[in-house]
């Protein structure tokens, strides 16, 4: 059966890759396995400068899930380049860089520096991630930034762009139509939801950072109905995430409208989940009457 | 190299209050473990891992011993596992102690409540070195002691409790000056006891083993990091670490 999909910019051998920020760049992973086997690799997130993040503690496990304020650490786009890209770009795997930025300046900075580099596939815009004091988040609540962040990076790279939408928003569908409207050539849904735990003993919030992103199981159907809802108003491709743990749940995402499926926290959990979900999707597939993976794409849609 | 592997629980003993024992079987674990590694344990419906450091390792009978405190949810699954029961477990994980002492050389451990498993495992291979080996161990309370005849075996140790309910009273910090001239110190514990140790031993050689809270163990995800400098260097504790030379990383 053919797991194959095409999707702007990217020729993905199989639909299943991990979401950034779950998998580092890569190396730890290709000590259990061939990252060949991937549909494609999706890098942690690049800024301009290196930052160091957040204190510690930055994760807290929830009732399926974990709440994570990492506060993107990254070694700054030049060091990646230079040694994390060749590595991955050693595998005949589609590499996806995630941009992040404080300023509309650090995310085309950050796109342009990839764009000349060469070795990366597409760019994912995060525009989501909900633990950084400045810039992230902001973008992606307000559809006019997005759209403007959207298409500064479209205008400054080649690449092809799949902009991150945050799950934390009144309206999905309207930030969708902004970046599609704006050049976006897919979108990346959904990022983690802001949370809270609280540490009894220390009576204080137990994440360092007071909130965090809850992901995981426990967020899988906000991640399924946004998706749905998302492909009904939109024309271009999804790329879906949200607490997928195995080759059925990868199926829902397909079913709702995704093209294409990250793997996140299941990846912390079990090292193998990417390639024991590529291997079992075929099975999956046929199970429920389905040919191809483009077979299955938003099939799960009523009108 | 680390492996995602099987492991058989073959015993299981309360040790001290809330503390448990347990024996795992695994080859390639067993075979491949050195002090100061842990292992990352997938336990049922629990989305993390958690990470347990080694305290034993018998090499020929294939086992690995881990010492735990029951302390939250994960812990509390952990403990109501039968004997018999089989653990998917990545192992053995991160950085050990560097065992270079030489015979005849004289070394200090110092360890903290649910602390000192690992030391117990570096102190036997040390011993094999021919190094001499004096121990402080503190603990909360006379209940909360364990592992002293064991170390007792191996050298000079002296027991401390927080209340004076057992050995001497105070904290292990109180009781370093006793301890002669030493060539290299090795301590494991809660972070305030990390930082007046390494701050009393300032100049001294010594490695010390960190835990936190980790989410991929392996690496990838970056939650358990620790500053080395004030300009953003970092290590990650769960594939750097856990042990790290005490003057390597900043304990804030």
């Amino acid at each position: 059966m053919s797991l194959a999909i095409e999707l702007p910019g990217l020729s993905l051998k199989n639909p299943i890759m991990p979401a950034s920020g779950c998998f580092g760049f890569g190396r730890e992973y290709s000590q259990f396995y061939d990252l060949n086997k991937l549909g494609a690799i999706v890098m942690k997130a690049a800024t301009m400068e290196p930052r160091f993040g957040n204190p510690t503690p930055r994760v807290a496990e929830t009732a399926a899930g974990m709440l994570n304020a990492i506060g993107l650490q990254n070694p700054g786009v030049s060091s990646i380049i230079e040694n994390e890209v060749p590595f991955l770009a050693s595998f005949s795997t589609p590499i996806i860089a995630n941009i992040a930025g404080s300023t509309l300046e650090e995310y085309v900075e950050v796109a342009k520096a990839f764009n000349e580099a060469g070795d990366v596939t597409a760019l994912e815009l995060n525009i989501s991630c909900p633990n950084v004091k400045e810039g992230g988040i902001q973008f992606g609540t307000d559809p006019k930034m997005a759209a403007k962040v959207t298409e500064r990076v479209k205008k400054a790279s080649n690449l092809p762009v799949y902009v991150k939408l945050s799950p934390n928003v009144s309206d999905i569908g309207t930030m969708a139509k902004a970046v599609e409207l704006a050049g976006a050539d897919g979108l990346s849904m959904i990022n983690t939801l802001t949370g809270m735990q609280m540490h009894l003993s220390a009576k204080r919030p137990l994440l360092a950072n007071k909130t965090g992103g809850l992901s995981g199981p426990a967020i899988k159907p906000v991640a399924i109905r946004m998706i749905y809802e998302v492909k009904k108003q939109v024309n271009i491709p999804i790329i879906g995430m949200g607490g997928v743990v195995n080759a059925e749940d990868a199926l829902e995402f397909l079913l709702a409208g995704a093209s294409a499926v990250a793997v996140g926290t299941a990846n912390f959990q079990n090292p193998y989940v990417c390639i024991e979900i590529i291997e079992q999707l075929p099975k999956t597939l046929a199970a429920y009457g389905f040919n191809s993976v483009n077979d299955a794409i938003g099939k799960g849609i009523c009108s | 190299m680390m492996r995602k592997e099987n492991m058989v629980i073959l015993k299981k003993s309360p040790i001290a209050q809330d503390t448990i024992e347990m024996v795992l079987e695994n080859k390639y674990i067993s075979n491949t473990a050195v002090p100061g590694q842990f292992l990352h344990l997938q336990l049922k419906g629990h989305m993390l891992r958690r990470p347990i450091s080694i305290s034993q390792v018998d090499e020929h009978a294939e086992t690995v011993t881990i010492l735990f405190k029951v302390v939250g949810s994960g812990t509390k699954e952990l403990a109501s596992y039968p004997i018999g029961n089989s653990i998917d477990v990545l192992g053995p994980s991160g950085n050990g102690f560097p065992l270079e002492p030489k015979a005849n050389s004289t070394i200090l451990i110092i360890g903290g409540g649910i602390g000192v498993p690992p030391l117990y495992y570096l102190a036997r291979k040390l011993k094999e070195q021919q190094v001499n080996i004096v121990s402080v161990l503190g603990f909360q309370t006379k209940e909360s002691v364990f592992y002293e005849e064991k170390f007792a075996e191996l050298g000079r140790t002296i027991i401390v409790t927080n209340d004076g309910s057992y050995g001497r009273k105070g904290f292990v910090t109180n009781v370093l000056d006793d301890v002669s001239s030493i060539d290299c110190y090795y301590s494991c514990g809660p972070l305030p006891m990390l930082q007046a140790i390494t701050a009393q031993m300032a100049g001294k050689h010594g490695y010390i083993s960190l835990e936190e809270r980790m989410g991929c163990g392996v690496g990838a995800c970056f939650a358990c990091v620790i500053p080395t400098d004030d300009c953003g260097g970092y290590k990650k504790i769960c594939k750097d670490g856990p042990v790290f030379p005490a003057q390597e990383v900043q304990l804030v």
